[in-house]
């Protein structure tokens, strides 16, 4: 049986008592590892402070971000003047401790663990998806017998049936050693209490006892803590052996964090994407949209440049053709009807070179699809549109306010700090937009912004919480910051977070964006909106990678020229007249600002399909051909130029603090009404799988959202129960 | 595997769910049936409902979740076995994830997730059982009652099961029925001469099944005339007087 909770290991909770009695520093205890001697912090284990000196413990249940369950035996350790071997994952240090890691009794000890193991686990490793990156495999190298004495003659091994619990991640139960991993991680950090453990002993297994989807936006990490391959991935299944692949670390785009990943690929073939850690943004976890919606990177695709012929068909053509097309029709358009239109999976690279030259043709034209108001200082100033306070401050906060936003499907990860945040401390959460299922209990202030008067008033007892936190937060989804109202909207929250945040640590205002592109293209100095389009009449629309149709035929000339430049026949390719293949986050070497302001390097895995080419570089050859070259020839020279517009661009990992708060305040237009709905437009789970260009082309995000949407009608369905632990 | 085949595979299985060893485990997944599905209403009599009041009070606010076995025995007694929908309604009022009320169901094998028959015959079969006779009492019950253990007769009203130790070993070999143990069942040996053959017969567990049949309420208890696990006669050890405190203590320490 699974109770959530227990001792958490890098809980929030103890940090903060920690910090509250700072006064007093926790008395050092001394312990032995091995006979070297080190001053650990009371109340860690022996685990934990065997890591420290570099001593590796085997272990299978333990996890650094999970509560610990002691069950798997694996890491015992001898301790001196105790009889028995300790399970160190468990067993928190004691002064004078003497602990032996290495000694004949741990070996034989942790042997003993092993060939148990052993007794119930298939011998299927040749076709089994963990080879070569499981924890047992190798671990069994070290602790395991060619043989066992427990193999029973009369009944075989234990055998299980697979469980369904959708289409993501496949399940072999005969593999699995019951270390709860996973239920650990589907009850304390995706909220899904459906997953536990049912019978006992011999005939315990993992699993949801009525057969149901297992309905999360993390659900893939399951997948990475499985310790065995009884949890693999079913989009990567039978693919590929670890020691074959190539391993290229990056950054994810399918949201405004900036997740750090991995991608792994072989021969020029994107096979699958995992986790990297970066305890700044999405610790170990990442969404599966950003793990699962690869696929969508192989259909679709723009393979080849085309022009679209006077019988209204696009035709393949050369690169040549469509460059000179382009440049032609660049050169012969007065500036003030040229425009150019930026989605938001661009890198910033990208997004320069396309600016330069069109300031290059006089123009200043040049826009992001998402909107934000062009008051308070706007995107001049960058405290108004990034998560001033950093990812991480939210597990400090002791408030937070979110303000449009439903961070459980627009930045996953961010909304799993949260959870943490909500079960191990005592932080209070406002809700102003939908009233949806968030993984954690919150007060729900309303659907429209105009909640924020009362709070401003003081009124209501969630103001007074705000009012009283030493670290309150407030988060507002970008996407409520659009229009008239947006306008007043972030004036209003500019008056309440220098009103709360009055003296305190913190800046209080977080935006969090919802496009990967979208922080690095305001930095550069994109207009944010597309509004200024219907204003002039376009005859010359640039869009690079934009596919969220804000921008339509309809609102251009009728004789308007369209360029579309992108990896993917969607929205955008359809309206074009020239089709320039670009190339996708995952074929590029270049930069993204996340929502914090953080710059990071994203590095291609693969080739650009076909004749695509990487964007910047596209961008620059039309330049060429037009006549007035950008100054750049390669990444160096391009990335100077980045340098000359915002050097925190190349500060690669720093998150860059964006002063002038007060100026935004001073320059904040707080009149107006405020009283818009500012409900979120992700509500739900079938909402969040399929939100960008990627993975509206996904295979396996498709069927993830059938799979969400059918859940729903599954009798055995339930609303969750969120309890503090 | 999709889910269909698994349920054909499973389907012939579903009739014998109850195994023979294990009491009333099971399945450790929930399929529908016929008699368990989600169309099974299932509600607590107002009484219970006075129950449900008494022992949730008796656990600290904000530990409810500790009440989950009681309640779900409740809901067991109530209605003869535990329906999946009995466990969603312990869940309910307790506040806890629906899990975790299977979870607990699941791990204990007093918890029936099948229907059984009015009387749950459980027949230890452990060691000193089984030294003592077991099988017999088995084979007998099966005889009488024309059912295999894990099988509930045609009337619904007993279902056989083996069990593991039921903790009463002195008074081996037992039985127990519902909640109560029949205990001392000592077989009965005959020396058939005409065939040459030894066969045993346990009176008790005729008498006994007699009894629940005709409706009425037989003894519970052992059957040997003993009180409870004291020996046969008289004392056989612990005669003497108890000797005082500091006995056997070395003399350095008195």
């Amino acid at each position: 049986m699974h109770r959530v909770g227990g001792q958490l290991v890098r809980g929030v909770k103890a940090q903060q008592k920690r910090s509250l009695s700072a006064a007093l520093p926790p008395k050092k205890v001394e312990v032995f590892i091995d006979g070297k001697s080190l001053l650990v912090d009371p109340g860690m284990t022996i685990l934990q402070a065997c890591a420290l000196v570099g001593v590796d413990i085997p272990r299978f249940c333990y996890h650094d971000r999970l509560s610990i369950a002691g069950n798997c035996r694996m890491c015992l350790v001898e301790v001196e003047k105790s009889v028995k071997p300790v399970a160190s994952c468990a067993m928190p240090v004691m002064n004078g401790m003497k602990v032996k890691t290495n000694s004949d009794f741990v070996r034989k000890a942790r042997e003993g663990v092993m060939e148990f193991m052993l007794n119930n686990h298939p011998l299927d490793c040749p076709i089994c998806d963990q080879g070569g990156e499981c924890d047992l495999q190798d671990q069994a190298v070290a602790f395991g017998s060619d043989r066992g004495r427990l193999q029973s003659r009369y009944d075989g091994k234990r055998a299980l049936e697979d469980k369904n619990i959708g289409p993501l991640v496949k399940t072999v139960m005969t593999r699995c050693i019951q270390c709860t991993r996973c239920v650990r991680f589907a009850n304390e950090v995706a909220a899904f209490p459906d997953f536990g453990t049912t019978g006992r002993g011999q005939d315990l297994q993992i699993g949801t006892y009525v057969e149901k989807f297992f309905a999360s936006e993390l659900s893939g990490n399951i997948i990475d803590i499985c310790p065995v391959g009884a949890l693999t991935s079913k989009q990567y299944a039978f693919t590929a052996r670890p020691w074959e692949t190539r391993k290229t670390e990056s950054v994810d785009v399918m949201d405004g964090t900036g997740s750090n990943i991995v991608l792994s690929h072989r021969t020029g073939e994107l096979l699958r994407v995992i986790p990297k850690i970066n305890d700044d943004i999405n610790e170990e976890w990442i969404g599966d949209q950003s793990r699962f919606a690869v696929d969508g990177l192989k259909v679709q695709r723009l393979l080849t440049p085309m022009i679209r012929g006077p019988d209204g068909q696009l035709k393949p053509a050369s690169w040549e053709e469509a460059l000179f097309t382009v440049a032609a029709k660049l050169r012969e358009t007065p500036a003030e009807q040229k425009a150019a239109v930026a989605g938001g999976l661009n890198d910033v690279e990208s997004l320069v070179a396309l600016k330069d030259l069109f300031n290059r043709f006089n123009s200043e034209n040049v826009m992001t699809e998402e909107e934000f108001p062009e008051t308070s200082g706007g995107s001049d100033l960058r405290s108004n549109y990034v998560f001033n306070d950093g990812i991480a401050s939210v597990e400090s906060a002791d408030a937070i306010l979110l303000v449009g936003t439903n961070p459980r499907f627009e930045a996953p990860t961010l909304n799993a700090r949260i959870r943490k945040s909500f079960l191990y401390s005592d932080v209070q959460i406002g809700v102003i937009g939908a009233e949806t299922e968030l993984t954690y209990e919150y007060d729900y202030l309303g659907a429209s912004a105009k909640a924020i008067d009362d709070i401003l008033a003081g009124k209501g007892d969630f103001a007074k919480t705000l009012n009283s936190a030493n670290t309150p937060l407030i988060i507002v989804g970008a996407q409520a910051l659009k229009g008239e109202a947006g306008a007043a909207l972030l004036g209003k929250l500019q008056q309440l977070a220098d009103k709360l945040g009055n003296g305190k640590q913190v800046k209080v205002l977080n935006v969090l964006q919802r496009w990967a592109g979208q922080a690095g293209a305001q930095d550069v100095g994109y207009k944010a909106g597309t509004s200024s389009i219907r204003k002039t009449p376009i005859k010359f629309l640039y869009l690079l990678g934009a596919d969220e149709g804000k921008v339509t035929k309809a609102n251009l000339d009728p004789s308007a020229f369209v360029v579309y430049q992108g990896h993917h026949g969607d929205a955008g390719a359809e309206m074009a007249d020239v089709i320039l293949p670009g190339s996708a986050y995952t074929e590029k070497e270049g930069t993204y600002v996340n929502t914090e302001g953080r710059s990071q390097r994203a590095y291609p895995a693969v080739s650009p399909p076909g004749d695509a080419r990487v964007d910047w570089k596209i961008i620059r050859a039309v330049s060429e051909v037009a006549g007035k070259a950008l100054p750049y020839n390669d990444l160096k020279e391009i990335r100077q130029r980045l340098n000359e517009i915002a050097p925190h661009l190349l500060r690669y990992r720093d998150l860059e603090p964006s002063p002038f708060v007060k100026q935004a305040l001073q320059l904040a237009q707080t009149s107006g009404s405020i009283d818009v709905d500012v409900s979120p437009a992700l509500r739900e789970l079938s909402d969040y799988y399929q939100t960008n260009v990627i993975s509206r082309n996904s295979r396996s995000m498709a069927q993830a959202k059938k799979a969400a949407i059918e859940n729903k009608s599954n009798p055995y369905a339930e609303e969750p129960i969120h309890a503090r632990l | 595997m999709s889910l269909t085949s698994n349920v054909m595979l499973q389907a012939s299985r579903i009739g014998g769910m109850i195994t023979k060893r294990g009491g009333a485990t099971g399945l450790m997944v929930h399929r529908d049936t016929k008699e368990n599905n989600l169309n099974v209403k299932f509600k607590f009599t107002p009484e219970n409902e006075d129950r449900i009041k008494a022992i949730v009070d008796i656990y600290p606010e904000g530990h409810k979740a500790g009440a989950l076995i009681p309640l779900l025995d409740l809901a067991q007694r109530q209605h003869g076995w535990l329906p999946i929908s009995a466990m969603h309604e312990v869940a309910r009022i307790l506040e806890v994830p629906r899990m975790r009320a299977y979870e607990v169901a699941t791990f204990y094998t007093m918890f029936n997730r099948q229907p059984v028959g009015k009387y749950f015959l459980q027949v230890c079969a452990t060691t000193p059982c089984m030294l003592r006779g077991a099988e017999t009492i088995t084979e007998t019950i099966e005889k009488k009652l024309g059912i295999h253990a894990g099988e509930t007769t045609k009337d619904g009203l007993f279902t056989l099961a083996e069990v593991e130790c039921l903790g009463a070993c002195v008074n081996a070999p037992m039985i127990q029925i519902n909640d109560d143990y029949f205990e001392d069942l000592t077989p009965k040996v005959f020396f058939l001469f005409e065939l040459c053959f030894f066969i045993s017969i346990i009176q008790d567990v005729h008498e006994i099944l007699d009894d629940l049949k005709a409706g009425r309420k037989p003894a519970a208890g052992p059957r040997s005339g003993r009180l409870a696990a004291e020996p046969f006669g008289e004392l056989t050890s612990l005669k003497e007087t108890p000797p005082g405190p500091g006995f056997g203590l070395q003399a350095s320490l008195k």
